[in-house]
């Protein structure tokens, strides 16, 4: 395989709402600036690009359309686009770079869930015959996990409280997270539920982001990065949707992912985990131990869909770029109760 | 780049209505028939491609997800595409890409479109605030473009209807496809009422309930396989100052980047068969041009002289094509499908003689997304 | 700067789902207050029927009636219900196990207050009176311990109806946003990119070709140029005038992209290329946020423009 790595990061700061449209366009050209600017490259440098968004969060056909714009892509350019997370959109330049067509990916991801009830909007990934017509809620779904996991003996409302604390704590060194401060589990376990077993410190914020990812192989990423974050596992899997029939408290798709994608040994690892409690069930899965945790403060302190787990990738690079770690793990989720996982592994080279 | 190949084909009946299936029974009925003519089964496949159009056509929020069990899915990789009409090409090329960098085997690529559960126009047109409202319909959009291609090519008006009765008639001999008039003329689709001028009635694509699902492979299955020479991706701006909407850049882009990959100096002669992306008919010449095969403002002499037809110098859409049969999300990847049902000989009634290489295209949004790729029947030097 | 201008925007359709074979059996039964499952490849019944088995994806035939009671195997309260949901009063998310199969089905458990539900909590079907074939046919679960209602005759469906509403709030971008106050006060503010000076109207959030937000204000008559156009003789879903008429691309003078309209006031075939134009406004009280203003385009009486002039913009 071909060497590639993430040679640059940038996102715009996670807020409960922000003035722009859903097409993404004025969040996405000044972090576009950021990440070129910083790197010294411009938009014609770029040999791939690739994004990830979602209609139904936008409320309309097509959105990821006018994102374009915010590229300027004339002269045209080599483009796709998933309508999942943008960390899918950054394996399939991960994969256009392995082909060996192209030296340079810019991957970007966008989405403005403030426009819409998102709790109500989820329910569209449900199964359309027997399961979205109910209008099952994200919360309300999470709820059943959540209660599975602690009738089992595998986590209690004080482990998710703690996860939350810590969350909001490691958030206070992360300018763009939405939530931060310092708040105690004791506190926490006060307030009241919003589905009984969760209360709100449970469950990720609405947010609104964009967030950004170059890649870059061989050469050219030592030219470009003193410290590339070299990809050495990326992996993805899927559970069946049917959720009756799955075991909640646990993640076949995320433990297969992990143990392909080489999670052993990481240092860091930033995981896509919307509920505290799937936090939990995440660091079991992927064998993590006693490591560090999302020291950004993870989706809990900002959730920026169909780009958080782009942002995941990008927050443990960083790890490996200001030389904190030397292998590090980015993980992402999609589909209701983390059917879906991803799991990139970097390493830095000295 | 590692050599892979197409080796098994399969879509379903095309149709107005499917509804004696659901979303996952139509793409079985595409996916069960690719797998069978590439024999190979579940345990085969290493990673499966899901293209669709917007999500709002199905009102299923990423299908995929809900679909993982059907599409077999489960325990492996599975990625969704989704660059508007060009999806289906789109979703050729990534899992071509899977393949040819080295990181899986065989992939399975599936396309559908269901638009028989909604109203395609009612989810293109959603009546956001502060934006004109959609006054012309489906083909007012594009039929505008069409009047500056005939104006600046200066192409006789029965162009457009010669491009449909082909097509019609080449559906005649596809067993799958939505429509087939076996006995259209010139004359009768000329007679057909004009719909959005100079668009006529049988100058436009069915809306059909739809799939398509191809395998894709490091190394033949059987005798036959199409091996994939080039693939090519480009964007450009929905609208932009100066944009020519006849004769997009990003379509022009694509095609050079496609023949210098395929090794093509001269695409008229070089290549057998083409399955165009034509949904309206005078998209035909002016493909022809964008595409190379032609020079500009010549395309449509290409298609009067029959050149376009099974048998002519360069067959257009042997398989009657999106005039034929329209799955939205499943057109583009037809196209594909069909240029390697041509190379591998599978092509049936429609089979163009001899072909060796052969074009799938696809483009999408304002004529701005394409996808494209030329398979043949010998595995690339 | 003030807030750019929002509006609610709904998105609201009945889809229509044919539900093949599997579903539809499981659908049909459901309308005779009987509940299906089906064997998967590993013996076990799955409730809802799975079309494709998870595990060796073989489509799945082997259907199996179980009981409309069964066991509460995981849950949530749900203290404030959203839209759409089975219940407009507090309820229970639950994952079900009907008596006779092995997998659970997810519905609404009518508890009344979350200390009366447990799991484990025995469960029965609450039958919705008017039945259609449709998951809703079981209006939710509530606790007991009874048997279940015995079954009733009714036809089979192949088809499902899914009404599906969002609300969303549409915002306007920062550089539409005077263009569209502008168009309250009847003018018609475009934007120059302050890279390669193209004059957009209506502005665009970046420049497509640039990638940077436009910053230059440029206000524009309201005459211009057809560059080309459409002829509608069709009829669609939310078509606003009677067919024949004229969908247009106007190019306003002064600006570098033309945007489509309506041409009215001129027959059909009598519309050229190049045809000079002039915006015909609604009256001034029916003015809003929105293009809509100018009513339509009509002939401005002056000589056409030469090909020349707007080739480039086609």
């Amino acid at each position: 395989m071909r060497d590639v790595a993430v040679v640059g990061f940038a996102q715009t700061p996670c807020v409960r709402e922000t003035d722009g449209t859903t097409n993404g366009v004025e969040m996405l050209v000044p972090i576009f600036h950021e990440v070129l600017g910083g790197l010294g490259l411009t938009k014609s440098d770029i040999g791939f690009w690739c994004s990830g968004s979602s209609d139904y969060l936008a409320g309309r056909a097509f959105s990821f359309v006018s994102a374009v714009d915010a590229i300027g892509a004339f002269p045209p350019i080599m483009e796709s686009h998933v309508e999942m997370d943008a960390a899918w959109a950054l394996y399939e330049a991960w994969v256009k770079l392995q082909c060996g067509e192209v030296d340079t990916a810019l991957v970007y991801g966008f989405g403005k869930s403030s426009a819409g009830q998102l709790r109500r909007v989820m329910a569209m990934q449900l199964d359309p015959y027997v399961v979205t017509p109910l209008w099952p809620d994200s919360l309300g779904l999470a709820g059943i996990q959540a209660r599975m996991g602690i009738e089992d003996g595998l986590w209690s409302e004080r482990a998710m409280a703690e996860v939350a604390a810590r969350s909001r704590a490691a958030a206070m060194s992360n300018p763009l997270a939405q939530l931060s401060g310092p708040v105690s589990p004791e506190d926490l376990l006060d307030e009241p539920y919003v589905a009984d077993p969760l209360r709100r410190h449970d469950c990720a914020p609405i947010t609104d982001g964009a967030s950004t990812v170059v890649l870059a192989a061989g050469d050219r990423a030592r030219e470009l990065c003193e410290r590339p974050a070299w990809i050495t596992g990326f992996e993805h899997r899927v559970d069946s949707p049917s959720f009756g029939t799955r075991d909640l408290t646990a993640s076949p798709s995320a433990v297969a992912a992990g143990k392909a994608a080489g999670a052993d040994g990481v240092e860091v690892a930033e995981l896509h985990a919307p509920f505290t409690h799937q936090e939990l069930l995440l660091s079991q899965a992927l064998g993590l131990g006693d490591i560090t945790v999302n020291p950004s403060g993870g989706v809990l302190a900002g959730n920026p869909m169909f780009t958080a787990g782009l942002s995941r990738i990008g927050e443990a690079a960083r790890r490996v770029h200001d030389g904190t770690a030397s292998k590090v793990l980015g993980h992402a989720t999609s589909g209701p109760l983390l059917q879906q996982n991803l799991v990139c592994v970097m390493e830095g080279r000295d | 780049m590692r050599p892979a190949a197409v080796v098994g084909t399969g879509q379903t009946h095309h149709a107005a209505k499917r509804l004696d299936v659901s979303m996952a029974g139509l793409c079985r009925e595409a996916i069960d028939r690719a797998m069978a003519d590439a024999g190979v089964d579940w345990p085969d496949i290493d990673a499966v491609v899901l293209g669709k159009a917007p999500d709002l056509f199905e009102g299923v929020m990423m299908p995929e997800l809900f679909l993982a069990d059907a599409l077999g899915a489960v325990g492996k990789p599975l990625l969704r595409v989704h660059t508007a009409g060009s999806v289906g090409g789109t979703t050729a090329n990534v899992a071509a890409s899977l393949v040819q960098a080295g990181v899986h085997k065989r992939v399975l690529a599936v396309a559908f479109e269901k638009q028989s559960e909604s109203n395609a126009m009612w989810a293109l047109s959603v009546p956001t605030p502060f934006t004109m409202p959609v006054h012309a319909g489906a083909g007012g959009y594009f039929a505008p473009h069409v009047r500056s291609y005939i104006r600046r090519a200066g192409a006789p008006e029965h162009v457009g209807a010669m491009v449909a009765a082909k097509d019609r008639r080449n559906g005649a001999r596809n067993p799958y496809a939505h429509l087939k008039q076996p006995d259209i003329t010139v004359e009768s689709v000329r007679a057909s009422q004009m719909l959005w001028d100079p668009i006529r009635y049988d100058e436009t694509c069915p809306s059909s309930d739809g799939a398509c699902a191809i395998v894709i492979s490091a190394e033949p299955t059987s005798s036959r396989a199409a091996w994939i020479h080039a693939t090519a991706l480009r964007t450009e701006p929905t609208t932009f100052a100066g944009r020519d909407q006849v004769n997009p850049r990003a379509g022009q882009d694509a095609a050079r980047a496609l023949w210098k990959q395929a090794g093509i100096t001269d695409p008229l002669s070089e290549v057998d068969a083409t399955e165009i992306y034509v949904p309206f008919s005078w998209f035909e010449p002016m493909w022809l041009e964008n595409l190379g095969f032609t020079e500009i403002g010549q395309g449509w002499k290409l298609t009067e002289a029959g050149e376009t037809e099974i048998g002519g110098r360069l067959p257009v859409n042997p398989s009657g094509g999106v005039l034929s049969s329209n799955p939205i999300g499943a057109s583009g990847l037809l196209r594909f499908a069909e240029a390697a049902m041509q190379v591998m000989g599978t092509a049936g009634d429609h089979q163009v003689d001899g072909a060796r290489r052969a074009l799938g295209h696809a483009y999408g949004g304002g004529s701005q997304f394409f996808a494209m790729w030329v398979v043949g029947s010998e595995k690339p030097a | 700067m003030p807030r750019p201008l929002s509006a609610p925007l709904d998105v609201g359709f009945d889809y229509t789902r044919s539900t093949g074979p599997t579903l539809g059996r499981f659908l049909s039964d459901l309308r005779r207050r009987k509940v299906t499952g089906i064997r998967g490849a590993d013996g076990r019944v799955h409730v809802p029927p799975l079309e494709y088995d998870p595990v060796t994806a073989q489509r799945l035939t082997e259907f199996v009636d179980v009981a409309s009671t069964g066991v509460v195997r995981g849950w949530s309260w749900i203290p404030e219900p959203l839209e759409g949901q089975p219940l407009d009063r507090p309820f229970a998310w639950a994952l079900i196990q009907l008596d006779g199969a092995d997998t659970s089905l997810l519905h609404a458990v009518d508890a009344g207050s979350p200390d009366r539900i447990s799991t484990g909590a025995r469960v029965r079907v609450r039958w919705r009176g008017d039945r259609v074939g449709a998951i809703t046919d079981i209006e939710c679960f509530e606790l007991s311990d009874g048997p279940g209602d015995e079954p009733v005759e009714a036809d089979d469906v192949t088809m499902v109806t899914t009404p599906v509403h969002l609300h969303y709030t549409h915002t306007a971008s920062p550089t539409e946003d005077p263009f569209l106050r502008g168009l309250m006060e009847g003018r018609l503010l475009a934007q120059r990119c302050p890279a390669c000076e193209k004059v957009y109207f209506p502005p665009r959030p970046a420049c497509p070709t640039d990638g940077v937000p436009t910053t230059d204000a440029v206000e524009l008559s309201d005459r211009g140029t057809i560059t080309t156009f459409c002829v509608v003789n069709v009829p669609f879903l939310g078509q606003r005038i009677p067919p024949p008429y004229v969908s247009a691309y106007v190019l306003l003078d002064g600006a570098d992209i033309p945007f489509l309209h309506l041409l009215l006031g001129v027959a059909p075939e009598d519309v050229r290329m190049g045809m000079r134009v002039e915006a015909v406004w609604k009256p001034r009280e029916e003015w809003g946020p929105t293009m809509q203003n100018i009513d339509h385009f009509k002939p401005s009486g002056e000589p056409d423009a030469p090909f020349d002039s707007y080739s480039q913009h086609l």
